[in-house]
């Protein structure tokens, strides 16, 4: 089982540094899945992390300039590792001027991840920095605890507003509220909203689209024949929306979310070449 | 100084005023030395020669509190004296501002006697020195957060740094980052191979603000682990000295030693990948949940500590001031429950699961 990888180019180095900055927002521990061609970032939902959910899918080809991966075995040809992601961020968060960044698995201690920062220097020789984060192997006899989560059967499916905008609005409410409903409907309407003894407070946005969902096999999809008007929505703990908002650096290409009506909201974050999906379980 | 201590020590001396602090496990002293000619008017004053000059010191936060906002102070201040008056219990602070506005400050202060930390930086068997920007660049990839940091000197001249992990903390659990700066990033290196030290990062980081700021190059003296660490700043009306205790060598020898092959200097071309199929093996037929315990490698036996009857006499450590709490063992105060006569379980009785195969330098 070997790993060793290669970040030349500083665009890319950022771009991935972003990337591992919104996961450290996201999961304290997560599951980093390494194949031949991609990297993926899986929260599973566990009760520690109150339900929530993390599918976040990489090319690598976007992002090293070598990418060397030899799996458990040959019909295996995977690693799966839980790391705590905010190392990863801090190690990537002072190398952001290096020539080279090189991530390797190690053996030191024990089982570790080791990114190794080539700063330029004023000296003939450059300056160099490793950090060892501890990492944990996965076991082959668990992998299936860590596959792909299937798009649920939403009722509702609609693009995001402006995160930014989102963002702050979450950002204000989480101040008089723990939790948030979010309902939506196929007529591009989206209400934000928060309840306490005191005070009740709705954002309304309008002119959202609905993204079209083509259904795999031609049967109906399970939101036709659903009346345009009428909203899904589900009640989540408000802070794991604000997290979610709080950790997108970028806007991304597409941002969209399905709602199964008081059950799970179901958040997909596109960009060129990172795929985040975020599972919220609603609360009673 | 503020960030070592609470109290301010102040010293008019004939060699000029001496400002110094020391922290409250007395694990960190710092002393800066003005001369005469950096002032407009220097007069130490005092009675009939031969008698020792006056002493005091006073609450760090009242003193700092009548220059807190630099911009301002340069804006509107155009002298600032500073006046001990004995019989008053005072020590006057006075700022000559514009448009004939003089505001004066009266801080209580306290007799005390001497604040010396004993140390002689000609007894140090290493020197390095440096610009302030090369360590802070350096500095800089350490949390904030992180306590103490090891310098060593490893193969081929250059200098590292790594943050140091206490032994009671899990190995398996804590993000190691070491950094290597080649010898010719230090304008002088002077130093015995193999050395090593670990002290306190907050009061250097301290320092290291000041030296970035008045652009000096920094001095580091050591000697072996136990003794303290001293950083000097030199200039023709300003001399800074700033002396830290350091990890002696019982809980050093935790650590992967830096003195031994298996050091983890890269190399240039870092060819080769680990190899992880034996972990992995032991990983699939273990029955146990959890997977076997973290590999480790067994761990070197250290090198017998050189217990001097010097180094058992605190005495060299730091001048005592009599009235204040009793004088403390400052390693053992500092480092809490670290410091265990006969050191951390060293025997090699892990089993070892898999090799090291990023050891060859």
């Amino acid at each position: 089982m070997r790993f060793r990888a290669k970040i030349v180019d500083l665009a890319c180095l950022n771009h991935f540094s972003r990337v591992i900055n919104t996961i450290a927002k996201l999961a304290k521990t997560c599951t980093l899945r390494l194949t031949v061609c991609k990297l993926y970032f899986i929260l599973s939902d566990k009760v520690a992390n109150g339900g929530a959910s993390m599918w976040c899918e990489l090319c690598q080809g976007n992002f090293f300039d070598e990418f060397q991966m030899e799996g458990v075995a040959a019909e295996h040809n995977e690693i799966y590792l839980e790391l705590v992601p905010e190392n990863l961020s801090r190690a990537l968060k002072t190398a952001q001027s290096a020539k080279a960044v090189k991530i390797k698995l190690t053996n030191k201690h024990c089982p570790c991840l080791t990114v190794s920062v080539e700063l330029p220097s004023l000296s003939s020789s450059s300056r160099i920095v490793t950090h060892d984060i501890p990492v944990g192997v996965i076991p082959r006899r668990i992998w299936n605890d860590f596959r792909e989560p299937s798009v649920p059967d939403f009722d509702v499916s609609i693009y995001l507003p402006v995160l930014k905008t989102m963002k702050s609005v979450v950002e204000r409410m989480k101040n008089l509220s723990n939790f948030i409903v979010i309902e939506a409907n196929l007529s591009g309407e989206m209400n934000l909203k928060i309840e306490t003894d005191l005070v009740s407070v709705t954002t309304h946005f309008k002119d959202l689209r609905n993204p079209p969902w083509a259904s795999e096999d031609g049967c109906q999809s399970s939101t036709q024949g659903r009346d345009l008007e009428s909203m899904a929505e589900a009640r989540i703990d408000i802070k794991k929306l604000q997290q979610l908002l709080a950790g997108q650096q970028v806007n991304p290409t597409k941002a969209l979310c399905n709602i199964v009506s008081k059950r799970i909201v179901h958040f997909i974050l596109l960009h060129e070449d990172v795929s985040l999906q975020y599972f919220i379980p609603a609360l009673a | 100084l503020s960030r070592i201590g609470d109290e301010l020590y102040l010293e008019p001396t004939a060699s000029g005023l001496s400002l110094r602090a020391v922290n409250s496990s007395r694990s960190a002293f710092a002393s800066f030395l003005f001369a005469p000619l950096f002032f407009q008017l220097y007069e130490p004053g005092g009675p009939a020669p031969g008698t020792e000059c006056f002493r005091c010191k006073v609450h760090m936060k009242s003193f700092l509190g009548v220059f807190r906002s630099l911009p301002s102070l340069e804006k509107s201040v155009g002298k600032c004296l500073i006046l001990l008056k004995p019989r008053a219990s005072r020590l006057v602070l006075q700022l000559h501002c514009k448009y004939g506005v003089t505001k004066t400050h009266n801080l209580a202060f306290q007799e005390c006697e001497e604040l010396q930390a004993v140390f002689d930086t000609q007894c140090c068997s290493s020197r390095l020195c440096a610009p302030a920007r090369v360590l802070a660049e350096a500095v800089v990839h350490f949390p904030l957060t992180l306590a103490e940091v090891t310098l060593g000197t490893g193969p081929g001249g250059k200098i590292s740094l790594r943050n140091y992990t206490e032994d009671e903390a899990e190995p398996s659990k804590t993000m190691v980052t070491e950094l290597w700066l080649a010898e010719d990033e230090f304008q002088s290196v002077a130093v015995s191979p193999g050395s090593c030290i670990t002290f306190c990062l907050k009061e250097f980081r301290g320092l290291l603000t000041f030296a970035e700021a008045s652009n000096l190059p920094l001095t580091i003296h050591f000697d072996e682990p136990g003794r303290p660490v001293i950083f000097t700043l030199d200039d023709t009306v300003l001399e800074v000295h700033l002396v830290l205790a350091t990890l002696s060598n019982l809980e050093s020898n935790s650590q992967t030693p830096l003195t031994n092959g298996v050091s983890h200097l890269p190399t240039p071309s870092d060819d080769f990948a680990d190899d992880l199929g034996s972990y992995m093996v032991a990983l699939e037929t273990s029955t146990c949940e959890g997977g076997p315990p973290s590999p480790t490698f067994p761990l070197h036996t250290p090198r017998p500590a050189q217990r001097d009857p010097e180094e058992e006499d605190e005495e060299d450590e730091e001048g005592a001031v009599p009235g204040t709490p009793p004088h403390k063992k400052f390693r053992s105060l500092f480092f809490g429950s670290v410091l265990t006569p006969g050191g951390p379980g060293l025997a090699p009785t892990q089993e070892v699961l898999a090799e090291d195969s990023d050891g060859e330098c």
